[in-house]
């Protein structure tokens, strides 16, 4: 997952592709089609396009991003100091959990950092006292009290 | 929840990605014996109240280049958190920025900026400009390197209601 893609795996078309679904599709019966239009690419020809990419490990996926709290649920990242020769069982333990969205390995005393997203509010605590419960390690809560939004998009 | 069950196996249903064909809601629909019109007017009502922020390309920062990703974390003082995490938010290079709360004695952190850059000498300069912003407000800073993904499937709902 840490690799990076040689520069040729890439053409101008895909760079575009990338960098414009950034920004999502809007809800119409062809979703695909002035993008294809503006691309002097054939619907087909373009999701073809997306199918590689996700094949090739260049974007994890296409589809719905959801909001937990619009949902009446909540998001919070976690962070725990795993001993480094309990990491594996401690990842599998965690990463078992539904609710567990994105975990990361850091370079930090914390060195496991992972986002829960919960339909309910209550999902959180319930979720991280499970996981403390089974790898007997402390779960720091880092609920967002403020989110600074920007229209950040990578730059393929 | 402000969703209902049909919602549900729609969100359930495109989890793992949208159908890549030309008609994607009309797709949806015939897995779910829907019609696409329901298809599209649940989910344009979903993102209209924010369920769906948006159905769009999540990009490979790692096989894209940006090798160095680096959440930055600082202790600011509560006074001015607000105020200047607004403008750390704002800088081209921070993708998120949050406030939250310190976990004393552990974490003395409350802000957090993620940095992504293509090498690590990129982030720390671009980190340097944060401590900048933030001035003698900030008494304590760190970063963290992400060194793996362990999971990222995003968000995924249970079944039933």
């Amino acid at each position: 997952m840490r690799r990076t893609l040689p520069p040729d795996a890439l053409d101008t078309t895909d760079r575009l592709l990338i960098n414009r679904l950034q920004d999502g599709v809007e809800i119409t019966t062809a979703p695909f089609a002035a993008l294809a239009t503006a691309t002097g690419l054939t619907e087909e020809a373009l999701l073809a396009r997306i199918a590689r990419l996700r094949e090739i490990g260049a974007i994890t996926r296409f589809g719905p991003f959801l909001d937990a709290a619009a949902m009446g649920g909540a998001f919070c990242l976690c962070a725990m100091a795993v001993p480094e020769d309990r990491f594996e069982a401690v990842m599998t333990l965690v990463n078992a959990h539904p609710e567990v969205a994105h975990n990361y390995e850091r370079q930090h005393r914390l060195n496991m950092w992972f986002v829960l997203a919960c339909e309910r509010p209550e999902g959180i605590a319930s979720t991280a006292a499970g996981i403390a419960a089974e790898t007997g390690l402390t779960v720091h809560l880092f609920p967002k009290m403020q989110e600074f939004f920007i229209g950040f998009r990578v730059e393929a | 929840m402000n969703i209902d069950a049909t919602d549900r196996r729609i969100l359930q249903a495109t989890a793992g990605g949208l159908p890549l064909t030309p008609h994607p809601f009309a797709e949806i629909a015939r897995w779910l014996d829907l019609t696409e019109a329901e298809v599209m007017d649940r989910m344009t009502r979903m993102q209209t109240q924010g369920v769906i922020r948006r159905i769009a390309l999540a990009p490979n920062h790692y096989a894209l280049g940006m090798v160095a990703n680096g959440m930055s974390v600082w202790d600011v003082a509560d006074d001015r958190a607000a105020g200047l995490g607004a403008k750390v938010g704002a800088l081209p290079f921070v993708s998120h920025c949050y406030l939250r709360p310190r976990s004393l004695p552990d974490w003395p952190y409350n802000l957090f900026a993620m940095i992504h850059g293509t090498s690590r000498p990129e982030v720390e300069a671009k980190r340097g400009q944060i401590a900048r912003l933030l001035g003698p407000a900030c008494r304590a800073q760190d970063i963290l390197y992400s060194t793996r993904i362990l999971k990222k499937t995003g968000m995924r709902l249970a079944d039933g209601g």
